[in-house]
């Protein structure tokens, strides 16, 4: 069996929601909100959700989204932050940008719904992310698969979603590992193409296992 | 001797069967740099009431991790109880005007207090209001001190949090069930939920002779609908506006309504609201009004397992955590959106939501004419529990905040 140029190695994780002093009764305000709010607010709100809310895939998985629909009552502004897809940003402020530039064209367009209230008010919180080595590595494409089955969700959204800020790279610790230590690219490039916002965690960790499955069968 | 002692094993694998080995790992793998380093946990009443639940069960899972984690419950007199019920009552925006007497007989019990636990551990958690003011024995620079605040803050009465504040702030940090429940304080505010534990006998699978041994004994008639709130008998969780949600209901479905609750120590209201309760109960046979001991959670557990609709019609909440015994059980809710409730039951993915008495009776119904709607909303309540409100992810939040202070955070 192929053995890795460097191993995975797994980690635990667990994340600590601190909750801000900002928050947003109008859509006006959640813009003012966007344009302060620290880094690490922008994370929790739009990378962190999809790992906390995961098995709700009817819902937007940004929380200005979900807000924007659920409160604010404007499915249109809802639909246009969640069309952001989270894995063409490898930097906060360039999200950022992007999610002020909504909200911003919003407001211009429509000033008097900009000032409405809310049904609940947005509260700008931060995650505070507490790593620690499992002590478990990955030498082959066979550690890696058990690896990958003990995952908690916690850890499994660390290595495949918020990689990607963590990596600076458009793609999760997974198929990087995939393509640079064990040369698969084609199965690091097909799990780097599922879909998370229409998958659970779950769902999304029976896909990779199947295509390393795939992957392991002799052709 | 001021330690409670909690004695029952909570073997870990029985979680990992649960959950999966994975999350059970996650534990061990955070709880490992903390072994050996003390904590202590500090409330008020060693029974009743949710804090004192969570930690019957928090301690066990502790120490399978090896961790040394010791609960404390303060004492104080009647007088002190019936003030923090007042404070209690007016944080969650009860009208109240406290006199110069509250405050010296709140200060008094916990300098008394101050001298009898010993609160020189390396992690000092305290729960509430009650013994908030402990925090003037913190020597500088020695510990770590965190508070826990299960009370819906939002629109607190000004003097008593006036009052309390200038304690808050001394603290490293502060654990909220809902960012809206947050103060504006100097000091970082974590949102901590509370939580319940799978395998307690509160929520562990029952067998169906039990159950129907347990209707019988209340004479609750298992082949009709069965509509249930199981809450203290406080003003604040509404139990007459069940009452009145329930006979609206009755003038299109068949059912029973069972109000189930206990007493604790610490809430001398109860005896009070239960006669309210049974006044406006009258003699309708088809309402059960159980005055349950104050530790009853088979009994507990038996009735939202036989129950069609669990209610939860609260006027003010901390959290609610018998919503998430309810979800866990896969019963569709009807619940008020208040406090920590809407962070549990997201309205139409896994539960329904009500602001009225009349509300509550229309979701009540809409549920009853679509069973399958109410047993998908149970499923994903399930699945919500699971994810976040169960005791590991409880342990793991506090594992997290311990680690995250000794960073520096």
């Amino acid at each position: 069996m192929e053995r890795a140029t460097t191993p995975f190695e797994f980690y635990a994780v667990s994340y600590l929601t601190r909750i801000g002093n900002q928050s947003a009764e109008t859509i006006g305000e959640l813009l003012d909100g966007l344009r302060q709010c620290s880094d690490g607010s922008i994370f929790h709100h739009t990378f962190q959700t999809l790992g906390t809310h995961h098995f709700l895939t009817e819902n937007f998985s940004n929380d200005f989204a979900q807000w924007a629909m659920a409160d604010a009552n404007r499915n249109d502004l809802a639909e246009q932050l969640a069309s952001l897809d989270i894995r063409d940003y490898v930097s906060i402020a360039v999200l950022r940008h992007d999610l002020c530039r909504i909200v911003s064209d919003f407001c211009e367009a429509s000033p008097e719904l900009a000032g409405q209230a809310a049904l609940e008010r947005f509260y700008f919180c931060e995650g505070v992310e507490v790593t620690i080595p499992l002590g478990l590595q990955a030498n082959t494409l066979e550690e890696f698969r058990e690896g990958i089955e003990l995952l908690s969700h916690a850890g499994f959204y660390f290595h495949f979603i918020s990689s990607r800020l963590r990596l600076q790279l458009q793609t999760n610790d997974f198929s990087y590992w995939l393509a640079g230590a064990l040369g698969l690219k084609t199965l690091a490039e097909a799990v780097n193409r599922i879909d998370i916002y229409t998958n659970t965690l779950d769902s999304t960790r029976a896909r990779i296992l199947r295509l390393i499955d795939r992957e392991r069968r002799p052709s | 001797m001021t330690e409670h002692a909690v004695s029952t094993r909570i073997p870990l694998d029985e979680y990992a069967a649960l959950l999966g080995e994975g999350e059970i790992e996650d534990l061990r793998a955070l709880a490992k740099p903390l072994r050996g380093r003390r904590v202590e946990m500090i409330n008020s009443t060693a029974v009743g009431g949710g804090v004192a639940e969570i930690l019957t069960r928090l301690l066990p899972l502790a120490d399978e991790l090896e961790l040394n984690i010791q609960w404390h419950v303060m004492t104080g007199g009647e007088d002190f109880f019936e003030v923090t019920k007042s404070f209690h009552n007016a944080l969650h925006g009860a009208p109240y005007q406290p006199t110069t007497r509250d405050f010296e007989i709140y200060l008094s019990y916990n300098e008394t207090n101050i001298s009898r636990l010993p609160l020189d551990s390396e992690f000092v958690v305290i729960h509430d209001p009650q013994p908030a003011a402990l925090i003037e024995a913190r020597k500088r620079n020695h510990n770590y001190w965190a508070w826990r605040c299960h009370i819906d803050l939002s629109h607190p009465n000004e003097a008593v949090w006036d009052f309390l504040a200038p304690f808050v702030a001394k603290y490293d940090g502060s654990m909220f069930s809902s960012p809206e429940f947050a103060r504006r304080l100097p000091i970082p505010q974590y949102l901590f939920y509370p939580a319940i534990d799978p395998l307690s006998d509160k929520n562990r699978e029952l067998s169906g002779d039990f159950i129907d041994s347990v209707l019988a004994k209340y004479k609750v008639d298992p082949q009709r609908t069965i509509l249930t709130q199981i809450s203290r008998f406080d003003r604040l969780k509404d139990p007459v506006g069940v009452i009145r949600a329930y006979r609206i209901v009755k003038r299109y479905f068949d059912c029973q309504l069972v109000l189930a609750g206990g007493g604790a120590p610490d809430d001398p209201e109860g005896a009070v609201v239960l006669k309210e309760v049974m006044r406006e109960a009258e003699s309708d046979p088809d309402i059960k009004v159980l005055d349950l001991p104050a530790f009853a959670p088979l009994e507990v557990n038996a009735l939202q397992r036989a129950s069609t609709i669990v209610i939860q019609k609260s006027l003010r909440e901390g959290f609610g955590l018998t919503v998430s015994e309810a979800l866990w059980k896969k019963k569709p809710v009807v619940a008020s959106a208040v406090g920590g409730i809407p962070t549990q039951v997201i309205h139409k993915q896994t539960g329904l939501l009500a602001h009225s008495v009349e509300g509550t009776a229309y979701q009540i119904r809409f549920l009853l004419s679509h069973p399958d709607i109410a047993a998908k909303l149970g499923e994903a309540g399930h699945q919500h529990v699971k994810e976040n409100f169960l005791i590991t992810e409880k342990l793991k939040r506090y594992l997290t905040m311990f680690l995250a202070f000794s960073n520096g955070h």
